[in-house]
């Protein structure tokens, strides 16, 4: 438990001339639950999908579990990453998306089995043995032949973390997983993340606006505003007894906004 | 009072003719807008460079003009084609390059959701196209292959220029030897428009085939 699983070091990322991320430094060590909170635009959705390589970075250097990820090292020289060096690196990575990204014209288990199949090259039996399994963690094995049109959001959300799961990451990001559910179908999928952080040892970033789910969730909270980590500290530290006037501001905003912390 | 009844022998020949050109024509235009199609969106530049020039061209000069080049001009570079082969050429690539466009626009208009959810689950790009962005493109690509379809039927009458007997070269026989004009043009007039319909019809319930599912209600 010594070295840090994700070491992001001083990275920038513009979207033409607004900065999001101005120098972000941050680690990660493995098995941590980490919540991602902040103001929209503060930058925290943006290091997921950098993290991810949805998004490539202008400056800076992020390491993967000992390895670069934007960079290969080829005789002691750092080269920018070519598409085998990221798609060897994704395997550590998976990722779960505020709106869902199910595949519609294929079924709950095909969602599921897909990847390991055409990545891993897993036998479509012991696919389908491994999918069976996520989907009743995830409370969805009677959903298997269901098409996701058919399913709520909660659902689909559920789905969506058995797929990424599958891939057995070892570390799973959540971009505001909640955001787009309608208020009585948070819960299931809150239920389920909690399942997973308490039985897994899997590292897990978390972006989201529902601070009461980060407290429970979270061993560590990072406030972020414009691109960079204002404040971090313990659950309780942050919602309690927040040091940094800014993160107090935010938080009595979202309070205000009748968000439970 | 005339033998009819040899004179629509004639003109169901034409008839076969007539399909051969739009199954083979449509098959090689299918060919060429997945070609041409991904060649637009691909990230090699020598590749999308080719693909537009191609679509360029053809869709640029006339179909007509196509076909006499391939079946008088490419004869004197040492290319000699039957006028069936010379017909299906220039229909196909005809054709393909107006459906190309149709390939890419579909390709396009799947969400960016889509693609992101195939880096995330770590697919590879012919792996992601292949299984995630062809098979729901193929769905909005449907109905406008339908339309091409039917043009290229339309399209194969030309073919009755370089003496190809189609359904079009038969009715100017019939009146010829006839010297009816209403009766055959008619006759081919209501055949082109049956198959057509067999088309429309064709691309429609495979259209319905495909929907199945993704719209959570039709299962």
């Amino acid at each position: 438990m010594s070295t840090p699983i994700i070491k992001v070091d001083a990275i920038s990322k513009s979207f033409g001339s607004f900065k999001v991320l101005n120098g972000l430094s941050m680690q990660v060590m493995p098995g941590e639950k980490l919540a991602l909170i902040g103001p929209s635009g503060s930058g925290k959705t943006t290091i997921l999908r950098i993290l991810m390589t949805l998004e490539k970075i202008d400056g800076g250097h992020i390491q993967i579990d000992g390895e670069q990820l934007y960079h290969m090292e080829r005789n002691g020289q750092l080269l920018p990453a070519d598409e085998r060096h990221l798609t060897k690196m994704r395997q550590k990575i998976g990722m779960v998306f505020q709106l869902f990204n199910l595949f519609p014209h294929k079924c709950v288990m095909d969602n599921v089995t897909l990847a390991p199949m055409l990545t891993k090259g897993t036998p479509r039996a012991a696919a389908e043995k491994r999918a069976m399994e996520l989907l009743d963690m995830v409370g969805m094995a009677d959903k298997a032949k269901a098409m996701p049109a058919q399913l709520s959001g909660g659902q689909k959300q559920r789905v969506a973390i058995a797929r990424a799961l599958a891939l057995s990451p070892k570390i799973m990001l959540f971009d505001e997983v909640t955001s787009a559910l309608d208020p009585e179908l948070v819960e299931e999928v809150m239920n389920v993340m909690r399942k997973l952080a308490a039985e897994t040892d899997m590292t897990m970033l978390l972006v989201t606006h529902e601070m009461g789910f980060a407290h429970d969730f979270a061993d560590r909270v990072l406030f972020f505003d414009r691109g960079r980590i204002v404040e971090e500290g313990k659950p309780d530290e942050i919602f309690r007894h927040p040091k940094q006037e800014r993160t107090q501001g935010f938080l009595k905003k979202i309070i205000a906004a009748g968000h439970r912390v | 009072m005339t033998q009819w009844s040899g004179y629509l022998g004639l003109i169901l020949q034409g008839a076969l003719v007539t399909i051969e050109l739009t199954l083979m024509g449509s098959v090689l235009a299918l060919i060429m807008a997945f070609l041409a199609g991904m060649g637009r969106v691909s990230r090699f530049f020598a590749l999308r460079w080719l693909a537009t020039a191609y679509i360029e061209f053809f869709r640029g000069t006339s179909i007509f003009v196509q076909l006499f080049f391939a079946y008088f001009v490419l004869p004197l570079i040492g290319l000699e084609l039957t006028p069936l082969q010379a017909g299906v050429l220039a229909l196909g690539l005809n054709v393909g390059a107006y459906a190309a466009e149709v390939v890419r626009g579909a390709i396009q208009s799947v969400g960016r959701e889509q693609y992101e959810a195939c880096i995330a689950l770590n697919l590879g790009r012919w792996q992601g196209m292949r299984h995630v962005i062809l098979p729901q493109a193929l769905l909005i690509m449907l109905p406008t292959f339908g339309n091409n379809a039917i043009e290229l039927l339309k399209a194969t009458s030309v073919v009755s220029l370089i003496s190809l007997a189609d359904l079009t070269f038969q009715a100017q026989v019939v009146r010829s030897q006839t010297g009816n004009t209403l009766v055959p043009f008619t006759t081919i007039l209501i055949i082109y428009f049956a198959l057509a319909l067999i088309i429309s019809w064709g691309v429609r319930s495979l259209e319905r085939r495909m929907a199945r599912g993704l719209d959570g209600v039709r299962v």
